[in-house]
């Protein structure tokens, strides 16, 4: 009985895994043949069968991406729009996080109240009066119409204060005991034990924003002031089937930085999202 | 305790007064000024703007016309808008109930005690997807489920199964569309569930398996009414997303074939942005808002018999 308990549990477990190399197969599977193909020959672009290993790497077709269309262009607004943001809600954010955890003052529970609130409320409800807002404002198809669009962010707040809030009130007394005004002690002592946070919002905020389409397609009109995602459609259209090994080189630049970034930092884009489960 | 509630106005009387006090709270004030400011220019009006709008005619360049209910009665006579309501509830139903099943599943068999090593090796591989913009997503899977040239269908064709219309028949593209959403999101449910399961007590386990309770009993039984809180918080962020699905039916088959993949933002953007028909595309934007929180309200009423809080 126990024998054949066993090799079930075996059986089972050797199953379990079969299934989940299956899977990381086919999650990994478009992205490696859109890294490959984008290293083929324009000639035997649309070959069958489909090469798995770039055995003869050809990068012409990512010296094509930068000749056909201005790619470059689109990576520097997307690198400006993308950190802009990130630099601006690190400072709204982390002020405004430490606020609604650590200092008492009259309305605070009910404008977090209404910030949690607007975290429920899908983009798609507010685009149309955001537009219009930024018409009014002048920025009509320009890249920083994103970026001011996004400086502040409930999201980010209410992680931040989830951060200060776990930090202990006796540093800051101390502190203040010492001399240090409000502001000094904020920035030397938590805005410094906060760095973690700060991090993790910084990467979320830098994948969420470089990936961004739905925005940039309403806000942005001339090819100049396209961002990478935006440039990318566009350039599929205006190649037709021709060569999608260039489209393809084109896609790999753009996922690029995002990808490397998780290598280096897979902890926080995990904490992220570990984070946003335990409100 | 009474000694306690009596004490309370007094200290609330005494800091009001102290000009310490005073200070403290100027400088919450200062602290949160730039958020609040942004959030409610971009966040907060707007919605109150976006249901105000819903009352007029406006194409942006004449003047606003104050229409009444006139808006939402077009919309529930728009067969193409009421249809694209029911187009998006079915994927979107399609899309949370595959990506938290297989989500779990992978969770699951991650989480088996002697696969530890491994774990960060998975969660990669399931992560990456996550990290593509739908955009470039949207473009290579064009290429992947192309009924000619495609490598799926190259594919099938080796198994002896002939070409599917995957993104050319009605039914093919919108499961598609459901496909490659779950293929990109099941790394969000997965890396939830993977957190969730390790924080099961490993002695609620060990206990289970000497009352004699296989692996299915275990999951079914102890592990999944452990972490039901988390299964609701992946299942209303998941629908909130998914009714919000533009970018991959956008750009890989305009809402075609047909209007088999005209999600309600498609909709909305076609009326509001193309059409210049900022009122209607409001009224749009409204009751989808209302779906999603009817929806979600639904959620948690069910949640409440469901989900096993601690």
């Amino acid at each position: 009985m126990s024998h054949s308990t066993t090799t079930l549990a075996r059986i089972g477990r050797i199953a379990g895994i079969m299934v989940l190399v299956v899977a990381a197969m086919v999650a990994l599977g478009p992205l490696l043949w859109t890294v490959t193909t984008s290293l083929r020959t324009p000639a035997e672009a649309f070959g069958n069968p489909p090469q798995w290993l770039p055995l003869h790497p050809d990068f012409s077709n990512y010296s094509a991406v930068f000749d056909r269309i201005p790619i470059g262009r689109f990576f520097v607004n997307s690198v400006l729009v993308t950190g802009l943001i990130v630099a601006g809600q690190t400072v709204t954010c982390t002020l405004s996080g430490y606020a609604f955890a650590m200092i008492s003052f009259p309305g605070r529970s009910v404008i977090f109240g209404i910030f949690l609130a607007t975290m429920m409320v899908p983009l798609q409800t507010i685009i149309i009066p955001v537009f219009v807002i930024i018409r009014y404002l002048g920025l009509s198809d320009s890249p920083l119409s994103l970026v001011v669009s996004a400086l502040g962010s409930a999201f980010g707040t209410f992680l931040m204060r989830q951060y200060f809030m776990q930090m202990p009130r006796e540093l800051g007394e101390a502190a203040r005991i010492d001399g240090a005004g409000h502001f000094q002690t904020f920035l030397m002592i938590y805005a410094k034990m906060a760095g973690p946070a700060i991090a993790t919002l910084a990467i979320l905020n830098f994948s969420g924003f470089w990936a961004e389409f739905y925005r940039p397609l309403i806000f942005l009109q001339s090819q100049d002031s396209f961002t990478l995602p935006l440039g990318l459609v566009g350039l599929q259209g205006n190649l037709g089937t021709g060569s999608i090994s260039v489209v393809l080189a084109g896609v790999v630049l753009a996922i690029l930085p995002s990808v490397v970034l998780f290598v280096f930092a897979q902890r926080y884009f995990i904490a992220g999202i570990t984070a946003g489960a335990s409100r | 305790m009474s000694a306690v509630i009596a004490d309370v106005p007094k200290t609330v009387v005494k800091r009001r007064s102290h000009p310490a006090a005073h200070g403290e709270a100027r400088f919450g004030f200062a602290m949160i000024a730039l958020s609040v400011l942004f959030v409610a220019v971009f966040t907060a009006i707007p919605i109150v703007a976006s249901l105000g709008l819903s009352f007029f005619s406006w194409d942006v360049i004449s003047s606003p016309q104050y229409v009444g209910l006139k808006n939402y009665q077009q919309l529930f006579n728009d067969g193409p808008v009421l249809k694209s309501f029911g187009v998006t509830l079915g994927m979107a139903l399609a899309i949370v109930v595959l990506q938290l099943t297989i989500g779990l599943a992978l969770a699951v068999l991650v989480n088996q005690r002697k696969l530890v090593w491994v774990r960060t090796l998975f969660r990669t591989a399931f992560y990456l997807p996550l990290l593509a913009s739908t955009a470039a997503v949207s473009i290579f899977m064009g290429y992947l489920f192309d009924y000619k040239f495609g490598v799926v269908n190259y594919y099938l064709g080796v198994l002896g199964i002939p070409n599917v219309a995957w993104l050319t028949s009605g039914f093919g593209a919108a499961s598609t569309i459901v496909l490659i959403a779950v293929w990109q999101q099941v790394g969000f449910t997965f890396v939830l569930f993977v957190a969730s399961l390790m924080s099961v007590p490993t002695d609620v386990l060990e206990a289970a398996q000497i009352d004699g309770a296989g692996p299915l009993r275990t999951l079914f039984r102890i592990k999944v009414p452990l972490i039901s809180p988390t299964i609701l918080f992946a299942a209303v962020v998941a629908l909130i997303n998914a009714m919000q699905l533009f970018d991959q039916p956008y750009i890989m088959t305009k809402g075609g074939p047909g209007s088999a993949t005209t999600t309600v933002t498609i909709q909305m953007y076609q009326k509001g942005f193309q059409n210049l028909q900022f009122g209607y595309g409001s009224a749009i934007a409204i009751v989808l808002l209302a779906a999603i929180l009817v929806i979600t309200g639904l959620q948690f009423l069910a949640a409440r018999k469901l989900v096993f809080y601690q």
